[in-house]
């Protein structure tokens, strides 16, 4: 497989389609492809829409959203590393009303399935936001990014203490209709992922995004200060792919059946296939839509490729393949796996 | 609506401490007003450096041999300003653009000042051969630390009434700031709009300058940006709005130019504490 690197204009002369059968689930959202947007790496859509059609995606996942209006961090907000960023947006956005009214409304007359990210800083607020969410409808799924410091509790990270994660868990699946499925988005900078992913599995998700970026921090050598105003961001983008396949690939191993969407670092196809060989059911491409802002499709359309290469006739047929012979899985036939 | 390209390489030239790109790049100088500005990725498709670097589109040909086709002016400042100056003849670029909000024109023939602080110079030339064609008359300052840092002074020329130039070793021209000689050039003419494109520093004082005038400013700002088209939120900046509100607004999209009496220039790196969403006002 070549990559098709300029997506649009030039790239969407795409390479040939194979007949590889593209669809894709994350629990009760079926999508025609496995390839998302990551939350904060794609805002609401509309710009990326310029740049290639968001529907023939799987879904949009929208900039997690809090309950009020919110500034962010002061600026520099960003650095560049090695193969990376780090980032410390200090989720800025404009509260749930005005998402619902403009950005909710948009990706809905658009015709996008949409994921919103949902974010709080205590375990009331992430109820309240999923309360408002649920009056209007219109999100295809939730994602609850936990890794939000807890005000209430010496600003410990939620997604870095099981029971903290589950109640934010519980509550968001209390306020929230039963039909829309929930998932929680881990962090990796815990001792052991596996064992939150347990935690949020018992209150109730109905599927994990692996994994949010990794903390790290830069020092700017003209002014011997922390590069960002933050101290600390988080690291996103292919230096942190093999974190996140590894952190993938652990709770595969602990829950088979679990619907994982898959993200950190990929920017081709075959980074996307890595991660459904480790057993992501789907996959978001993040950073690497600042790089090419037609990432997504062109990550789509390469995965296709590599799949039908491979032999692969559908998704469904690699998820979880790199974990064959392991005896935690009823095979269900030669070398085949079946997970839901 | 912004495209994305495979652009070709045509022509690297020096200018002083400069590199000046031209590159094809269809579709883009079609759409391309003064002010506009593009990205670039840096390294090729395997690149560590994961970050698009943004530019000013400095020239545009929507015409000719090669079709659209756009000049860039690059300064080295690190390593992907670095691996830009060593491109050559047919090597081919990643293009984003046109990006961001233009320079707006007055429509009528009034007396304007452009002001260019080092590589800031660039988006100026067509911005002031479309104010000539309006009629406005066009004064020009440009400043740099040093006569090597200054870009374009002979072609510039051509197209303003008047050229100043300051540099802060006396090297060429007054020597001083830009923001010395301003008050003197707006008197003069009775400049009704300011034009800016420069170091944050610079900006803040020429809009400063231009209030004291009563004249309308319209600067270019320069944040750090990853994305470049929106997506992202790194490359935000105090923007007082319509309705008195302040915002973090994103550069890339909203700007890069503003008007020069409502950003909060000194609150640049911080979040105003009446600034919509502000950690304060959530206390309240
Ligand atoms: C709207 C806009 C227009 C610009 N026009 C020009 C131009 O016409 N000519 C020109 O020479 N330069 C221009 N710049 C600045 C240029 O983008 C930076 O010099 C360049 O990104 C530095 O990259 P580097 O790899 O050499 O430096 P590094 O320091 O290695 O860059 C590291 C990271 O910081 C960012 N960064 C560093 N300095 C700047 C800066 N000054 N502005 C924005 N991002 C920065 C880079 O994008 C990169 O992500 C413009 C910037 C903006 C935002
Ligand atoms: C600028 C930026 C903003 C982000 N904002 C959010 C956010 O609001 N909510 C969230 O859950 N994750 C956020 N993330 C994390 C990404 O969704 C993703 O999990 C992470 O960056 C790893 O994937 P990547 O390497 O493909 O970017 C952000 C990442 C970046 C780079
Ligand atoms: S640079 Fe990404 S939003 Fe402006």
């Amino acid at each position: 497989m070549t990559r098709a690197m300029f997506g649009h204009g030039i790239g969407s002369a795409a390479p040939p389609v194979p007949n590889t059968d593209m669809s894709a689930a994350l629990a009760s959202l079926s999508m025609p492809s496995p390839v998302l947007t990551a939350s904060g790496c794609a805002a609401s859509g509309r710009e990326l829409d310029q740049f290639f059609d968001i529907t023939k995606i799987g879904a949009i996942v929208t900039k997690s959203v809090m309950l009020r209006p919110r500034s962010g961090r002061p600026t520099p907000r960003m650095c560049e590393t090695p193969s990376g960023m780090l980032n410390s947006i200090g989720l800025q956005g404009p509260g749930i009303e005005e998402f619902i009214e403009v950005d909710l409304a948009w990706l809905e007359a658009r015709g996008a399935r949409t994921v919103v990210s949902i974010a709080g800083e205590s375990v009331d607020e992430y109820g309240k936001v999923a309360q408002k969410l649920r009056t209007v409808g219109g999100a295809d799924a939730i994602e609850v990014n936990i890794s939000c410091p807890n005000v209430s509790d010496r600003n410990q990270v939620f997604a870095c203490d099981p029971e903290m994660a589950a109640n934010v868990i519980q509550t968001v699946r209390r306020q929230s209709d039963s039909q829309t499925p929930i998932f929680a988005k881990l962090s990796p900078d815990v001792t052991d992922i596996a064992e939150i992913a347990r935690s949020v599995v018992r209150a109730g998700v109905d599927g994990l995004t692996v994994i949010n970026t990794a903390l790290g921090m830069v020092i700017d050598l003209e002014t011997m200060r922390p590069a960002l105003a933050g101290v600390t961001g988080g690291l996103s983008g292919p230096a942190i792919r093999p974190i996140a396949l590894r952190c993938v690939w652990q709770i595969r191993q602990a829950l088979p059946d679990i619907p994982i969407l898959g993200v950190g670092g990929i920017r081709t196809g075959f980074d996307a296939l890595q991660f459904i060989l480790a057993g992501a059911n789907a996959v978001s491409v993040g950073t690497m839509t600042f790089n090419d802002p037609s990432a997504p499709m062109r990550v789509h359309n390469e995965l296709a490729l590599a799949l039908a290469e491979r032999g692969f006739g559908s998704v469904s047929e690699a998820i979880s393949y790199g974990h064959r012979g392991a005896d935690i899985f009823e095979t269900a036939g030669e070398g085949e796996i079946e997970l839901e | 609506m912004p495209v994305q390209v495979r652009g070709e390489v045509l022509d690297v030239r020096r200018a002083g401490v400069y590199y000046v790109l031209s590159i094809t790049a269809p579709g883009i100088p079609e759409q391309f007003r003064p002010g506009h500005f593009v990205t670039i990725g840096i390294g090729g498709e395997e690149s560590g450096l994961i970050l698009r670097r943004a530019f000013a589109i400095h020239q545009v040909q929507s015409r000719g041999v090669y079709g659209g086709t756009l000049d860039v002016v690059v300064g080295v400042q690190g390593k992907g300003t670095r691996w830009l100056s060593g491109r050559r003849r047919h090597d081919t670029l990643d293009i984003v653009g046109p990006l961001g909000k233009p320079f707006i024109l007055p429509k009528e023939g009034v007396p304007c000042v452009l002001v260019g602080g080092g590589y800031g110079s660039a988006p100026l030339f067509m911005l002031a051969e479309q104010l000539r064609e309006r009629g406005c008359r066009v004064d020009v300052v440009l400043g740099a630390s040093t006569e090597e840092k200054l870009y374009g002074v002979l072609d510039i020329k051509r197209v303003s009434s008047m050229l100043t130039i300051t540099t802060e070793d006396g090297s060429s021209g007054t020597k001083g700031r830009v923001t010395d000689v301003l008050p003197d050039i707006m008197e003069r003419n009775n400049s009704a709009v300011v034009y800016a494109c420069g170091p944050m520093g610079m900006l803040a004082s020429v809009a400063a300058i231009a209030a004291e005038y009563r004249a309308y400013s319209q600067c270019s700002v320069e944040e750090s940006m990853a994305c470049g088209i929106g997506i992202c939120m790194t490359c935000v900046l105090p923007v007082i709005g319509d309705d008195g509100i302040t915002r973090m607004v994103r550069s890339c999209v909203e700007g890069p130019i503003f008007r020069g009496d409502l950003v909060r220039w000194d609150e640049i790196g911080t979040i105003p504490a009446d600034a919509l969403g502000a950690p304060a006002l959530d206390l309240s």
